[in-house]
């Protein structure tokens, strides 16, 4: 993330070479996300803004958006506990398995979604692992809220942790071992310390988690069973618009998503814009 | 500041926590039933659901809530399999039903339990085509034509794509002097032509219509009307080739699922239901072939006679078809994967 952030040195390519590649840039972007992106809110308000309204306050749209916040409002404090634990574990410990870990941290971005969705299915399924178990206890995972928020976290497992671990690795141990030979306590450094330190970096890495978490499709469709007003998120519930012929209110709930998107995105290059020096190098308070 | 941060952090979690709770409880009001059926029903039951609802409250002052779950009809029965909690299951063929009895959830006589084969409506597979009919097309030996673009989706996991092949493959038997080799080649070659495909029947329609792909949709009779009803202005065309199939859509109450929930009464009820006069009326509007005559006569012209083979005589049942044509390395991979 901080090199990109550095003050571009010319390299003394020609003029137009650079203008080349900017162009060719620029074209990409418009072509694959920029225009998309307008698409969807011209084909969500196309019949005007009433419509657009009684689509996004339907019930089964209001009860996807619910589910979304509450998927999205669970997995996200968990990861964030998850990565700051992990995070903190591999730069300021040595251990045997750390390299395991940090490998392990980085397992669903190389995972299909839908792969960590079916083998949720096969531990945790009537058929699967405990399976039995769960029916005898009558706990319902699968196809229900549990389940959701399993296959959320396992798809938004590292964004916490892969923003904060190269920021503590700058950082270093020199703060933390003068705190404790100060006398503070674990708990202590931790809030006095640590936490000030990475808070940015943090917040940065809640962020994109929770993008992606709101966003995600592919884990949670095979997990969710697709009960409208029960287990259909948003980007399940876009889906089944679509295929209803509901184009209008599909793309009306498709919108939200992508407004969520662009505030996140704002957010993020506010905190880059603003706290972009210690976001790189990690400054103390 | 560091100490306000932890507050609000607390503060945070327990909003969060009082949250959730009140979302969950606030969903498992009343009785609920869960209705897990394949993909080209959705407007079906949302009619007869509240239809339901307002006859089982007259009839024993319950409030009942009926969730909806709609998809492939292998992909539903494999998740019901995996442990949803389907009070019900409307499956788009048989051997859906079938896989699920097999996993110990439905008694093995299901069929047997309610009229009819279980099928409280049925339908049959017809071709649309776009305005005009630029193609030309009239029968299955239109659709073999080299060049041709089809949609139809994936028998894999669609119940409504398995009938579409069988009908064809049924076409290609009744021909003079055909066996089944010809009939397999025939089907090789109509599958040659087939450039989607969906996973389940309503994707293959929505790709047809709204997407513009393709010549030919080859699809369930109501599916059909369907998109004919929401295509702009006589965008489609039906076509009823010479031959189909009576695609039978069965129903069954999942036995473990009702027995463990304590809903088998209005489970059964619900099915019920299927057959009584107000319901077979919803079906035919939107489209489904009704048991009861009087239905039909409703929308006189909807469903015209056309021969019509069924599983049973053709495919020697759901079991045996499945088991020859759809099961791994059965006659749809060798000839799909031939094909290509």
């Amino acid at each position: 993330m901080g090199e990109g952030l550095a003050s571009p040195r010319p390299l003394g390519e020609s003029r137009t070479t650079r203008l080349l590649l900017i162009g060719t840039a620029l074209a990409f972007l418009g072509i694959f996300l920029f225009v998309p992106l307008v698409a969807v809110f011209v084909e969500a308000l196309c019949r005007g803004v009433g419509v657009y309204w009684s689509a996004v306050t339907d019930p089964y749209a209001v009860s996807a958006i619910r589910l979304t916040l509450l998927v999205a409002g669970i997995a996200v404090p968990l990861n964030l506990s998850f990565g700051v634990a992990a995070a903190w574990a591999v730069t300021k410990f040595e251990f045997t398995g750390k390299s395991l870990l940090v490998t392990l941290i980085d397992l669903p971005f190389s995972v299909s979604p839908v792969i960590s969705g079916m083998v949720y299915i096969l531990l945790f399924g009537l058929q699967g692992w405990f399976g039995p178990w769960l029916l005898a206890h009558d706990i319902q995972l699968m196809f229900a809220v549990p389940g959701l928020v399993m296959a959320t976290m396992f798809v938004t497992f590292p964004f916490v942790a892969r923003e904060l671990i190269p920021l503590m690795q700058e950082q270093g141990t020199d703060e933390e071992e003068a705190a404790v030979s100060l006398g503070a306590g674990g708990f202590q450094l931790f809030w006095r310390v640590t936490l000030p330190n990475i808070r940015w970096g943090l917040l940065y890495g809640v962020l994109l988690c929770n993008a992606r978490a709101m966003g995600e499709f592919g884990a949670v469709s095979v997990v969710s069973g697709h009960i409208r007003g029960l287990t259909n998120t948003m980007p399940l519930h876009i889906e089944i618009l679509y295929n209803e012929y509901n184009l209008v209110a599909a793309f009306a709930v498709a919108s939200l998503l992508a407004v969520l998107a662009l505030i996140t995105l704002v957010a993020k290059s506010a905190l880059e814009w603003r706290y972009g020096g210690e976001l790189s190098r990690g400054g103390g308070s | 500041m560091k100490m306000t941060s932890l507050a609000g952090f607390r503060r945070g979690v327990a909003v969060v926590a009082a949250c959730a709770a009140l979302w969950t409880t606030g969903a498992q009001a009343d009785t609920t039933l869960l209705n897990v059926s394949y993909d080209p029903t959705r407007e079906l039951y949302s009619d007869i659901n509240a239809a339901f609802i307002a006859h089982w409250k007259a009839e024993s002052g319950e409030t009942l809530t009926i969730n909806q779950s709609h998809g492939g009809s292998g992909r539903q029965a494999r998740s019901v399999i995996d442990g949803q909690p389907a009070d019900i299951v409307t499956l788009a063929l048989a051997y859906d039903i079938d896989a699920i009895a097999d996993s110990g959830q439905i008694a093995p006589n299901w069929q047997q339990r309610l009229p009819d084969n279980s099928t409280p409506y049925t339908s049959t597979i017809v071709f649309v085509v776009r305005k005009g009919n630029p193609k030309g097309i009239k029968d299955w030996n239109d659709l073999v034509k080299p060049g041709l673009d089809i949609i139809t989706p994936n028998p894999k996991t669609s119940g409504g794509a398995r009938w579409n092949y069988l009908a064809a493959y049924g076409y290609a038997l009744s021909q003079p002097g055909a066996d089944d080799k010809a009939a397999q080649q025939f089907i090789r070659k109509l599958y040659k032509n087939v450039s989607v495909l969906d996973s389940g029947a309503r994707g293959a329609t929505i790709s047809f219509s709204q997407r513009g792909l393709g010549d030919v949709l080859i699809s369930w009779e109501n599916d059909a009307y369907l998109a004919q009803q929401e295509a702009a202005a006589d965008h489609l065309e039906i076509i009823y080739p010479s031959v189909s199939i009576r695609a039978e859509p069965p129903v069954s109450v999942v036995d473990a699922v009702v027995d463990r929930r304590g809903t088998r009464k209005v489970a059964e009820a619900y099915l019920q239901f299927l057959y009584t006069p107000e319901a077979q009326k919803i079906a035919a509007k939107w489209f489904y072939r009704p048991r009861l005559p009087e239905a039909a006569a409703a929308y006189p012209g909807r469903f015209p006679d056309v021969k019509l083979l069924t599983v049973d005589e053709v495919f020697g049942g759901w079991r045996h078809a499945q088991q020859v044509h759809f099961a791994d390395k059965g006659v749809f991979d060798q000839i799909y994967d031939g094909g290509k």
